[in-house]
């Protein structure tokens, strides 16, 4: 049997790199949840699960549609005829049906202010595959695509991993609430011309994670002429589009070309999905949409790598083009994802916690830079540590996002039921009462069995968020096991 | 935008062609579009038979799916576990279909061999498996050797994205395109010569396009071979249960655990319900790699391909149901029998000849005395005719990669009986008339095209079934 290094000259290059993200000091969060998750009535101590972007909120709503409307499904009596045709359906193309549905949904999310044209919807393994897909279209390996931090710590798996690209952070500060600055995009990319690095484009993630926040009018117009006077591809991560509950709307770059006579088409790209404006990321509803007719030729052939199962396409279709239930869904959906919002941050006002204002996401950015002992990423992970270990919140800390300041957590609410989010406000009282009544000193107190190594936060290690770490996995030691 | 400036706005894998769909083959498909059979409404089109899907046993799913309410998350009896299996995005899979999977894969080896659903991994179909591995295996301009014929969707399943190279392992008519160790050495030698890093070698058992299994010293002696070179050895074991006749399908898996000596980290299978099943649409890929390593890190790549849970949820429960996994097992073999025993018949009785065969979707029929000369030009020109007056939509071997011309690749599990009757009737007729007037074959229609360019490797990828006349690579198969 070959030995361990002769092992690694039989494996590709990708096996051996490790940019899958999940080697990363992080993963004891997630350990600490797995061994000991929270139970509301058989382990009411576990550890409540905070750092999973899910939308669990309206299973209701679709569960009360799928009774109603059995045909949508190929496995129902009234739907078992067309079991045949659609199992044997792998046509690239995706239904037509199912294009035409996800059109239709893409639009009303953004009020019927754009419309989307079916064509141009490709499928993809989920968001997942279809940021490795845009990226295998818009980059050759070495190049490389700015990115706003902070960012989703996946982009590095998704955008790099087999792609080979390479992406830039673009560093935001919360003295302006991490906008992205004209001059953070100019910094980054002068930067990296100097490094000799060819900067393909920029992706940006509008609705944010994990700020939670949309991007005003006027900053996407500002990035869309950066993009058009460098020349370079604009993606726009739109999955959190119909996680909007509160003024200002939602503002997708598709509205804004309209607007902008000389923004170059070829060059705009959008990323979507139904994991989290539905709550379906089993189903890997990935879709890319492009402006530029060449990748949506080309990425129509690679999304042969990832389409969507056509039951679920069949499924997705009827649930979509239902009018009446997308419009009562994408209210009701709002409605709760506001009142969740809302609850969770009065509930951390009461203890003076402060979040950066947000209108959308399934999460909100915590400031707890004033629990630190040290405004360091060292200080933030020891905090993390006491969170995880004695407030028994797995809550995913800034530095995991490449922040560029420490003292950020982002706060998943949207995955728990009412009652669970009542016990974790109860602990974050008790736990920060306790800490600001009692002297700095007792902040270096944690439980010793956890491995407390921290690496330099260089670039490429900060790709392990615990966010990543399922919940619902069997097995402890798969960090990344979920996209989110 | 210019051409220019557009092709350098995108990737270099976004414009170069190795996605495989710019290939003289696509006229062919065009002729089936335009004018497709129907028995009724248009009973002189064009019978589409380049299509390796299995449509003979949907009667037997249909009616398992009617008393298996529980298996779909979508009926009153199941929609209680929609919201857990909706929110399901583990990349280990959801474990019941795991352990299904595996106890289905034993039982179409007969139960002869054991899978670990523990290394079973998930990808976007056949087409997601293949690529997958290759980045497992492989790095940019690395190359895995293949025998030829080979299924030519291969190129852009294993090099497109990845960067890897096909060195092709030729086969030929003499010995019933047996893989020698002799083939496999020259390919080999000459990679070396020419400073190209052979990684491992793919083969397809049983084969597309010539529908035999492996026999068993083939298969060993490809075993031994890949363990003195130390590269790998990826089985596309996608069509093992298609196997109708003897001999018996033997699975790599089950040769290994005979050969002590194999360096089981150098093996692996791909695996997909598409074939076997007839369930294309609903994009189950598997890799099973007995290498740890592979198994870890293709876990964490499952990712850009994750079978949807509905459809996890739905086959977790039709494959773990054994009563009925061995009905279909049996009667998939049955029909699958009895339409090739019938499709070979009919072409004995106008003296055809196909390659011997005891598996796949497809026959490789031998029409090489119907060519005017012995080349691949002779072949596209039968092959347009066979198109446009005989009205078939066949695949000609050169689309295979396949070193002879004169072979045919022809699909006979996607029809009902009626329409292979009227396939039979038309290569009758058209034999007939053929051995009768040797002329008659310079004749064909003016107005397809007649480019045939030199048969290199990477042109020879097109695959016919589409829906949609202008995407001839569109379904995976």
């Amino acid at each position: 049997m070959a030995s361990g290094n002769k092992e690694n000259q039989v494996l590709s290059k990708i096996v051996i790199n490790g940019k899958h993200g999940e080697n990363s000091p992080y993963f004891d969060g997630w350990k600490a949840y797995d061994s000991n998750p929270f139970h509301p009535t058989k382990n009411p101590q576990g550890v409540i699960q905070m750092g999973l972007a899910e939308n669990q909120l309206c299973f209701d709503l679709i569960q009360e549609w799928i009774m109603n409307n059995p045909k949508a499904s190929i496995c129902t009596a009234e739907g078992v005829s067309q079991f045949k045709y659609i199992a044997n359906f792998q046509d690239y193309h995706g239904l037509p049906e199912f294009r035409n549905a996800v059109a239709n949904f893409m639009s009303k999310v953004r009020g019927g202010r754009v419309t989307f044209d079916p064509d141009r919807i490709l499928m993809s393994g989920g968001a997942t595959g279809a940021n490795e897909l845009i990226m295998f279209c818009l980059a050759d390996p070495g190049d490389a695509f700015l990115v706003p931090s902070p960012y989703y710590p996946a982009f590095v798996r998704d955008l790099c991993w087999r792609t080979r690209a390479q992406i830039i952070p673009v560093e935001c500060h919360s003295s302006n609430n991490f906008k992205v600055t004209r001059e953070a995009l100019e910094e980054a990319y002068n930067k990296a011309k100097e490094g000799n690095i060819n900067v393909k484009g920029l992706i940006i993630t509008n609705p944010s994670n994990p700020l939670g926040t949309t991007m005003d009018r006027e900053t996407l117009k500002s990035i869309v002429r950066f993009i058009n006077e460098k020349n370079i591809h604009l993606v726009c991560d739109e999955i959190y589009a119909a996680t909007v509950f509160r003024a200002p709307c939602f503002v997708s770059v598709s509205e804004v070309m309209q607007d902008m006579e000389n923004c170059k088409k070829d060059l705009i790209h959008i990323i979507y999905s139904l994991s989290k404006d539905l709550g379906l990321p089993g189903f890997r509803v990935g879709i890319v949409y492009s402006f530029n007719d060449e990748v949506v030729n080309m990425g129509r052939k690679m999304s042969s790598f990832g389409l969507v199962s056509s039951q679920t396409q069949h499924f997705v279709a009827a649930l979509l083009s239902d009018d009446k239930f997308v419009n009562k869904f994408l209210a009701e959906s709002a409605r709760r994802l506001g009142a969740r919002h809302n609850h969770f941050t009065k509930g951390l006002e009461k203890v003076n916690i402060t979040c950066l204002p947000s209108n959308a996401g399934l999460f909100f950015w915590m400031n707890l830079r004033g629990l630190l002992k040290e405004k360091t990423f060292e200080g933030e992970m020891k905090l993390w540590r006491l969170i995880i270990n004695e407030v028994k919140l797995n809550v995913s800390p800034g530095s995991a996002f490449n922040c560029s300041e420490p003292g950020w957590y982002r706060v998943c609410f949207a995955n728990m039921d009412d009652e669970t989010v009542d016990v974790a406000l109860k602990r974050i009282r008790a736990f920060v009462g306790k800490e600001t009544g009692k002297p700095p000193l007792e902040l270096k107190r944690w439980k010793s069995n956890l491995r407390l190594s921290f690496s330099s936060r260089r670039f490429d290690e900060n790709v392990m968020s615990p966010h990543m770490m399922s919940p619902h996995s069997p097995m402890p030691h798969s960090p990344l096991v979920r996209a989110t | 935008m210019e051409l220019v400036k557009s092709q350098q706005l995108l990737s270099k894998i976004a414009t170069n062609d190795k996605h495989g769909e710019n290939s003289p083959y696509f006229d062919g498909w065009k002729a089936y579009e335009r004018n497709p059979f129907h028995p009724t409404k248009n009973p002189q089109g064009v019978i589409q038979m380049g299509l390796a899907e299995n449509q003979l046993c949907f009667d037997l799913i249909e009616e398992w799916i009617r008393n298996n309410p529980k298996s779909s998350i979508c009926t009153p009896e199941g929609v209680h576990q929609f919201r857990n299996i909706a929110n399901f995005q583990d990349y280990h899979g959801l474990q019941e279909f795991r352990n299904a999977m595996a106890n289905f894969m034993s039982k179409v080896r007969g139960g002869r061999v054991r899978f670990d659903p523990d290394r079973i991994l998930m990808s976007g179909g056949a087409t997601g498996a293949n690529e997958l591995i290759m980045f497992c295996l492989a790095d940019p301009g690395d190359a895995f050797m293949i025998p030829t014929p080979f299924y030519p969707g291969f190129v852009r399943d294993l090099c497109w994205r990845t960067g890897v190279q096909l060195i092709p392992v030729h086969c030929d008519s003499s010995n019933n395109f047996k893989i020698t160790r002799e083939a496999l050495e020259v390919a080999y030698k000459k990679a070396k010569e020419d400073n190209i890093n052979v990684k491992g070698l793919i083969i397809t058992n049983p084969s597309n396009p010539l529908g035999t299994t492996l026999e068993k010293d083939t298969l060993k002696s490809l075993v031994s071979f890949i363990n003195e070179k130390s590269i790998h050895l990826v089985c596309d074991e996608i069509y093992a249960a298609t196997m109708f006749s003897s001999p018996t399908f033997v699975s790599v898996s089950e040769l290994i655990q005979e050969m002590e000596d194999c360096n089981r980290d150098l093996i692996h299978v791909i695996y997909s319900l598409s074939k076997d099943m007839g369930f294309p649409g609903f994009r189950i890929g598997i890799v099973y790699s007995f290498n740890d390593q592979v198994v870890n890190c293709g876990r964490k790549m499952s990712s850009f391909g994750l079978v949807s849970s509905q459809t996890q949820h739905m086959l977790a429960s039709m494959l773990s149901d054994e009563k009925f996994v061995t009905k279909f097992l049996s009667q998939n073999q049955t029909r699958l029998k009895k339409r090739h025993e019938k499709f070979s018949k009919g072409l004995e009785e106008v003296n055809i000849t196909q390659l011997p065969s005891n598996a796949g979707l497809f026959c490789w029929m031998n029409l090489k005395s119907l060519l005017e000369e012995t080349t691949f030009e002779a072949e596209l020109k039968l092959w347009h005719v066979i198109i446009h007056e005989v009205k078939l939509n066949v695949s000609p071997g050169s689309s295979f990669n396949c070193s002879e011309p004169g072979w045919f690749r022809v699909c006979f599990a996607n029809m009902d009986d009626e329409a292979v009757d009227v396939a039979l009737s038309r290569i009758r007729a058209f034999v007939g008339k053929e051995t009768k007037k040797p002329v008659a074959l310079k004749r064909w229609q003016e107005n397809l095209r007649l480019s045939f360019s030199s048969r290199r490797l990477d042109e020879t990828v097109i695959s016919p079934h589409s829906s949609i006349p202008k995407s001839p690579l569109v379904p995976a198969t």
